[in-house]
């Protein structure tokens, strides 16, 4: 269905007339480095946060990458990635069954207690 | 000129040239992750080469300053390395140019850290970490192309084949560096070929390529004497000052 979309990649494309789609399809696992996603900690103390992903041929190609990709703005102090294909996601079609169970379980929240005054930023 | 200018713009110039050699990948390199970060490494250079201007031309004075020094001055003028204007081939010649020379700015700038001349100190101190990474970045490069596929490693034999002519170019002292290395306000680069030789040797060990520095170099550059590569280099480079002298953006 797809057959008449040309599939261009980054770097790719070629100099004159031609498809590189056909190539790109068959040779897919080869002609790519495989996708990993990355994590950043902004500062001392705070979590990792997914940021983006990209793609390189190792983990330590991955750490120059996110290095060059994403801390350019000094965004950064601490770098970790994973490899795409090792995260296990939950599945959206089942979000009624794993998440509105809690929808009418208010007492979960710890908001019935009174705070005594000294304690702060709570 | 002084000694001094003379040195300072070599310096600026080796970082201006390669840079804008770098540069040219933009928009072009083999991935999109790799694209950004040779072009991180340009702008690094570029920002080197900012401070050696602005540096010399506060000491030059009237009508000096970093943009004519960068944009306006002819080949002859230019007191870059010859191998930092050799036009690329490919990613592999890319690789290789920037570790080898990284290699040696690393080396030159650790020393350039206890120059007598402050502002050439604190430069070089700034610059340090940037540099150590293009060492990191380009070595992890070359070993992957050297010791990577037939056809990367004819490439990186291509590419070493060409440049092994010219980076001997790097540890010939020109006269300011002789008349400067005295107050110990330049490095004699002739210091640093040893150390240069054992940091770059290992790294074509593991990349399995044949490492063999000659005596015989070719050489220039530092006097003005230039390939014919950077006159068209300039050419491109300083086409919009030339054309519309003084234009601001």
């Amino acid at each position: 269905m797809l057959n008449h979309v040309n599939i261009f990649y980054y770097g790719d494309i070629p100099d004159a007339g031609g498809s590189a789609s056909e190539n790109n399809k068959n040779n897919f696992a080869e002609v790519n480095w495989p996708l990993w996603e990355v994590f950043i900690r902004s500062k001392q103390g705070l979590d990792h946060k997914h940021v983006g992903s990209l793609h390189a041929a190792d983990a330590a190609m991955a750490i120059e990458n996110a290095r060059d990709v994403y801390t350019r703005r000094m965004e950064g102090v601490s770098i970790w990635v994973v490899r795409s294909e090792d995260i296990h996601a939950s599945n959206p079609d089942e979000s009624g069954m794993l998440y509105e169970p809690a929808n009418d379980k208010v007492y979960r929240h710890p908001t019935f207690y009174n705070i005594p005054d000294s304690i702060t930023h709570m | 000129m002084d000694h001094l200018h003379n040195y300072l713009l070599h310096l600026a110039d080796n970082a201006l040239i390669l840079g804008h050699r770098n540069s040219e990948w933009c928009g072009h390199g083999p991935v999109l992750e790799q694209d950004i970060a040779l072009t991180n490494i340009s702008l690094d250079l570029l920002g080197q080469a900012r401070y050696f201007y602005q540096y010399a031309a506060s000491r030059a004075g009237a009508g000096v300053t970093e943009d004519s020094l960068a944009y306006l001055r002819d080949t002859r003028e230019f007191k870059n390395f010859l191998v930092l204007e050799l036009p690329d081939s490919d990613w592999g010649f890319t690789v290789l140019r920037q570790y080898l020379f990284s290699q040696y700015q690393y080396l030159l700038y650790e020393k350039l850290v206890d120059a007598s001349d402050q502002e050439i100190a604190a430069i070089a101190e700034k610059s340090l970490k940037e540099v150590a990474y293009h060492v990191r970045w380009s070595k992890e490069w070359v070993i992957r192309l050297g010791d990577g596929t037939t056809e990367s490693r004819k490439k990186m034999i291509a590419s070493w084949n060409i440049l092994k002519d010219y980076v001997g170019e790097f540890f010939i002292a020109s006269d300011e560096e002789k008349m400067l290395t005295e107050s110990n306000m330049a490095v004699d680069p002739v210091t640093l070929r040893e150390k240069w030789i054992s940091l770059v040797n290992p790294v074509f060990e593991e990349a399995t390529l044949e490492f063999r520095l000659q005596k015989w170099t070719q050489q220039g550059g530092r006097q003005g004497m230039h390939t014919e590569h950077l006159g068209y280099l300039l050419a491109e480079m300083q086409y919009m000052q030339r054309t519309y002298p003084g234009m601001e953006w």
